[in-house]
Formats: structure tokens, sequence, C-alpha cells
């Protein structure tokens, strides 16, 4: 008896030692969870989530402290992706935070109105507005997140939203129309579905 | 060794399809004619885009460079015809989408002058890479449908060593017929080609695919191959089966090799050109003459006459076709490549390029609308690649794209048998199209979102550092005044110093009045009466009490 509960205790310090050990030795420093959330957001930094920016987002989620369904530039894709990571049901976006946009957008200065004062500058999460002091700004297009952050700041309206152009070596192919059998058969099966 | 029967493997799956390639063999090929204006997109190959040489008003000659090579996998582009520049802007393109992409246009002046060509090379004495180097500027890509730059491929790095070259002259697609009647006629070259791969490459052996439908190809292709004397290529009849042209599906018919999954041919010591690039090597070496033309079959039931045409790069494909005689009245739609792997053009004002082997205008239309999927696994028997074709479509109709990758969709090279079998008439290549485009959408939106992440959090650590070196010079500054302070202290201290002299001199001033000792107990008591009463009427009159002597006589005099 006595022999046994020797042998326990000691293996009981043994597995302690080695599991103390390892604790230190192979330290995860941050939260990879957070990093894993934040790798499937779309980073464009615009805050409609609430929380300012991707990273905060992805900590609260992690948190449980926001939904998966914040995020209206990732859409229905981030959130399934989300959903998928965190093993939880896929919702629709909630729609106090937006809507997702079909086409993505960045912005442009018109740079004659322009009048220097810097404040779109600060605003902008991702340094993509080049200028100074009274210096005529612009976008540096190809760095533009499209989180359009920079234009409530605008005091005189300079700043306008534009389509991203579809270009050959970007063009998708779009999905074909899905299958369909004769309308008869088709509203019956939407009934059963 | 061209009379020996050369082994030959099989693929799995294939199809046998109505060729349609009579229709415009019956005639040789047409000579090239001159367009009014030539448009030329500067992308024409897979890669990077030329880089424009030239402006609008400048006058160019026939085989001038106008837009160079930008990058490496990028190739240089060059004037079909003499002529002046009339514009360089965003135009139509034969391209799917129907997008627009930067063209230069050439206003033909129908002289047809040469620029300088190069000297004929003799390849035998030139490295490999300087032959690979000349037939880059020469502008040739792959002219079997994808126009991947030619010198690439030529390009199997030091270490590989390529056991065979294959030249692909199958030509399996219905309809075009483009490389059969290039054979014909350009048999000679065909060979010369093959031969400057041969050294470029250091391949000890060339096997050259036809599929048994091209008899006079064939019989063109032996002749020629025999009066050069090249022993180390042979010309190998192979089964007409769809698609046998697949690259990776005639090395396995030819050599039985198997090409590795989403791997190049290359891997396995394998490089397989289009006989048209042979072509096109052997006039750029021997000729000195850059890919400003190529033969275009113009064919299907909604042509008038159709044949094969050598047609300058840059012909606007409406004038083509009026060319050949025009449209048929019934006419549907218009195919850019075959019927199987080609696309609908959405207009004919859009410019022959590079890739352009045929253009197919059709009188039906198939619009019939798909049916469900009934699992027959039709498409499964057919695939040549040995996928799950309707595993592929279901992932695909679901979006679910990591899990269509499982499956292999990169692997798919969209020959088109799957949806040619299907009884419910489903578009399964265009899913796959879709899924494939919406792939390299996602890793591309991956990369700019993980490089819109690298520069937030560069910015949040700009504006922490900024902080941090405000309070910084904040608090030097105030660690400089408290300094300042220290400094100022002596004169400070001297003038305190001074008002505190000045103080006690006046607390001093108080000193005790003079014969005040042996008073009388009524003079003490008088003096103390007076001196309360002088405080009572002005506590300040004790201050103006400067002189204590007389303050002193004053006591004694009253």
């Amino acid at each position: 008896m006595l022999t046994a509960i020797i042998t326990m205790c000691i293996l009981a310090a043994i597995f302690g030692l080695v599991l103390g050990f390892i604790a230190i030795k192979f330290r995860i420093e941050g939260d990879p969870v957070v990093d894993k959330i934040d790798a499937l957001l779309p980073q464009t930094q615009c805050g409609q989530c609430t929380y300012p920016g991707c990273r905060p987002y992805a900590t609260a989620i992690a948190k449980g402290e926001a939904d998966i369904n914040q995020c209206p530039p990732g859409g229905e894709a981030t959130i399934d992706a989300l959903a998928d990571l965190l093993g939880v049901d896929s919702k629709p976006l909630n729609p106090e935070n937006g809507i997702e946009e079909d086409v993505k957008t960045v912005v442009i200065i018109d740079e004659e109105i322009c009048i220097g004062c810097t404040l779109c500058i600060q605003a902008c999460p991702v340094d993509a507005i080049l200028g100074a002091a009274k210096q005529m700004h612009t976008i540096i297009t190809d760095e533009c997140t499209g989180c359009d952050l920079c234009i409530p700041p605008c005091p005189v309206e300079c700043i306008y939203i534009v389509p991203i152009k579809d270009e050959v070596s970007t063009w998708k192919w779009p999905s074909p129309q899905a299958p369909q059998m004769s309308v008869k058969i088709q509203q019956k099966s939407a009934g059963a579905q | 060794m061209s009379d020996t029967q050369t082994k030959l493997w099989t693929f799995p799956g294939g199809l046998h399809l109505p060729e349609h390639k009579d229709i415009s063999t019956n005639q040789n090929i047409g000579n090239v004619f001159i367009p009014a204006k030539l448009v030329l997109p500067l992308q024409q190959h897979i890669g990077e885009s030329s880089e424009l040489l030239v402006k609008t008003g400048d006058t160019v000659l026939k085989g001038q460079l106008i837009a160079k090579a930008n990058g490496y996998v990028s190739v240089p582009l060059h004037a079909p015809t003499s002529g002046t520049i009339t514009s360089i802007e965003e135009q139509a393109v034969p391209h799917p989408s129907g997008l627009s992409a930067t063209c230069i246009t050439i206003e033909t002046d129908q002289k047809d002058e040469w620029v300088d060509i190069d000297k004929p090379a003799d390849y035998k004495i030139m490295d490999p890479s300087a032959l690979r180097n000349r037939i880059r500027e020469a502008g040739i890509v792959g002219l079997g449908g994808a126009g991947f730059p030619t010198f690439i491929k030529l390009n199997p790095g030091e270490r590989t060593v390529i056991d065979e070259l294959i030249i692909n002259a199958a030509e399996c697609e219905p309809y075009i017929t483009c490389d059969d009647l290039l054979m014909r006629e350009y048999a000679s070259d065909v060979i010369q080609g093959i031969q400057i791969m041969q050294h470029a490459l250091q391949a000890k052996r060339c096997i050259i695919g036809i599929e048994d439908n091209k008899q006079n190809a064939y019989l063109a292709l032996q002749q020629a191959q025999k009066e050069s004397n090249a022993t180390t290529i042979e010309v190998t009849s192979i089964p007409t089966i769809y698609p046998t042209g697949g690259e990776k599906q005639l090395i396995k018919v030819l050599t039985g090799k198997e090409s590795p999954s989403q791997g190049l041919p290359l891997d396995i010591g394998v490089v397989c050109q289009n006989v048209g690039t042979a072509v096109a090597i052997s006039h750029a070496l021997l000729n000195g003459k850059p890919l400003i033309s190529r033969i275009v079959t113009v064919t299907g039931n909604g042509i008038k006459q159709p044949r094969n045409h050598e047609v300058l790069i840059g012909t606007p494909i409406n004038e083509l076709i009026e060319h050949c005689g025009g449209y048929d009245n019934n006419v549907q739609q218009l195919i850019m490549g075959g019927p199987m792997m080609g696309f609908n053009l959405l207009s004919d004002q859009v410019p022959v390029i590079k890739t352009t082997n045929c253009l197919l205008a059709l009188n039906e239309n198939d619009s019939s609308s798909a049916m469900p999927c009934i699992r027959c696994g039709a498409c499964m028997d057919v695939c040549p690649v040995k996928l799950l074709p309707q595993q592929l479509y279901w992932h695909a109709y679901a979006k679910d794209f990591d899990k269509i990758q499982d499956y292999n969709l990169f692997d798919c090279i969209e020959c088109g048998c799957c949806t040619y079998v299907c009884p419910s008439q489903i578009p399964l290549v265009q899913y796959y199209r879709f899924a494939k485009t919406e792939i390299w959408a996602q890793e591309r939106d991956k990369i700019k979102s993980d490089h819109a992440r690298e520069r937030h959090e560069f910015r949040i650590e700009r504006l922490e550092l900024e902080k941090q070196e405000r309070e910084e010079r904040m608090r030097k500054k105030k660690a400089a005044l408290q300094k300042n302070k220290q400094k100022a202290d002596p004169k400070k201290d001297a003038i305190a110093e001074a008002l505190a002299r000045v103080k006690s001199k006046q607390k001093n001033s108080v000193v005790e009045s003079k014969n005040t000792e042996n008073l009388t107990k009524e003079q003490q008591q008088k003096i103390e009466e007076i001196d309360s009463r002088r405080e009572k009427q002005s506590p300040a009159l004790n201050k103006k009490n400067d002189n204590p002597n007389e303050s002193d006589k004053n006591n004694l005099t009253e």
C-alpha cells in the first residue's frame, strides 16, 4: 500500500517536472487563436465591427465578447470561415454593422479641392495617404483598403469612393446558373427543402 | 527511325468526337493580307504585359520592336507591318470577360516595309542561353493556345536533363486545322525548328505526335525528316482520341511517363512544344523574322468560306471574317479556340493575338438549360486526369473552395469531356473555371490583406514610437527647466537672504529701551500704560518707529 502511494507520488513529481519544463521551454507567446482569427479578417481596419481595427475585433471574438457576424467587408465568406474555425454555426451578417458591398472600392482625392489639412492622413489606418500640411494629398490606391475612414474628417469633401475596375488579369468567371428542373417540379422541390 | 512502330501508351478517359475538320482543309493556307489598322494588345501571353517603347504618332517598320519584355515571364512585341501609331489606349481584347486592355493601334501604310532584320544565326555554334535569348527577342510564345513564353520552357535549368522533346502536333480539338495545314506546307521548317529546340535543350531525342486523322501532314513531316536526315526525330502517328493534344496526355501516350499532380513535364525530364512554335522558332533564327503573324483557322457553318489564313497579329477579327466571305445569315455564336476549350467572343471587334488558333462561327447555339445531376458518373469515366468531376461540381456549386482543392481542382485541364457527356447538360467546366478564378482571387485578397495588416501594425508601432518620443521630449524639457531653476537659485537665495536680513533688522529695531533699569514701579506702570495705548492707537506706528533712540526719548519724555 505504502509502496504504491510512494510510487504514485514519485511519478506525479516526475510528470509535474516534465510538464513544468515543457510549459517553460515551449511557451507560446501571444494568443494563437487571436492570430488565427485575425488571419481570416479582411484587414480593411474600417472599424465597422465597432472595434478599432481587425486585431482588436479578433481579440474580442476570441474572448467571446464579439459575435462572428460583425464584419461587413469580409461578408459571408469571412463569417463562414470564422464559423469553420471556431466550430460554431454560421449566421447572416449583422445589419447593424453594415451591409456587404458587391464591388470593392478605393477612394481618390480630388486634388484640385484638397486644402492639405492632413486630417485624412491621420484617419488612414494603413498610411495609404501621402501629403503634408498645406500640401495637396493623394491616395496610394494600391495600398488603400477601402475602409472609407478618411471621408468623414475631410472638411472640404474632396474624397470620393470609386469602384476597383475589373481587369483581364483579375477577372473572375461568373458562377453558372444553378441547374433547374421544369418549373412545376422545381416548386415542389423548393417546398420540400 | 521513323518507320519503326514506336510503342504507344494510353491515357484514361477521353472521347471520340465528330471532327468537322474537312470544312477547312480543302484549300491551302490563305496569304497574308494587310488590314487598314492593326490592334496589338500589350499582353498576348501568360505573364507580365510588355512595356511600351513607342508613342502616338511614331512611324514603325515591319518587324520593329514596339514593346519590350517587362520582367522574366514576358516577351517583346513587334510591329506586324509598317505604318503609323495612331493611338495607345484601352480597347476590347479577345478574352471571355470582354474587358479592355491597353492596345497599340497601327494605321498601316500598305508598303509592308521591313526593318533591318537580324542576321540568320548559326544555332549549332550558339550557346543554349544565347539561343533562348534570341527566341525571346523574337517574341515567341506557345502557339498552341496557352501562350506561355517559349524561352522559359526551353530553359530546364542546369541540373535537369531532358530526355525527350515532345512536339505537339495532335491538334485534337474538332474544327481546328491550322497545325495540320502548317505541317503540310512548312514541314521542313518544323524539322529545323525542332533541331534548334533540341540544341537549346540538349535533348537527345524528339518525338512528334500526330493524330492519325492527319495523314497528309504525317507524310509531309516524314518526308522532311528523311530529307534533312534528322535521325533523332521520330514522327509518330497516334490514335485520334480527344484530348490527346493535352500536354500531359500526349506525353503519356508517347513516352508512358506521367506528369506529377500540379507539376510540370519538366519534372519528369520532358519538354513539350507546339508544332507552330517550332516553325516560329525556325523563322526567327534562320530568317531573322520575329513573331508577327500566325495561321488561324476560320471555320464553322457560320462562315461562308472556311479556310486557314496566315494572319498578321493584330488583325481585327471582323475584317478577317469579312476576308473569308463573311458570316452565314444564321450565325449564332463566335468562338475563339475550339468548341471544347474555346470561349465565346462577346464581340468580333477584337484583334487576332498570338494565341488565336481558331475562329469558329456556329449557326447553332447550345442554350439548353442545365438540369440536376443524376449521379450517373459518365463524367468520371471520360475524365482524362482521373478526377471526380461530379464531386468537383458539388463543391464548386456550394462554393466550398477548400474542399474542391482536396479533389485536385487544379489538375483539371478544362478539356470539356465531362461537360460534353453530361446527360443533364450541366456546364461542369464553367463551374471549375469559376472555382479556379475565385480561388485565385481569394489568394490575391489574402496577399493584399496580409500587406494591409503589416502596414496597419507598422502604423500603430509608428504612432506608439512618436508618442514615446514626444513624451521623452517633454520629459527632457521639464528636466531642463528644473535644472535652470536650480541654476537661478543663488540669486533668489541672495534676495531671500537680504529680505531676511532686513526683517531681522526690523525685529532687532525693537530693542530694549535704554535707561529702563532701576525704574520705580510707578515709572514702570506708566511705561506699560503708554505702550499699550500706543499699540492700541496704531499698530502701524510701531513700524514707523524706525529710530529706537527717538522712541526711547519719547518714552522717556512722556
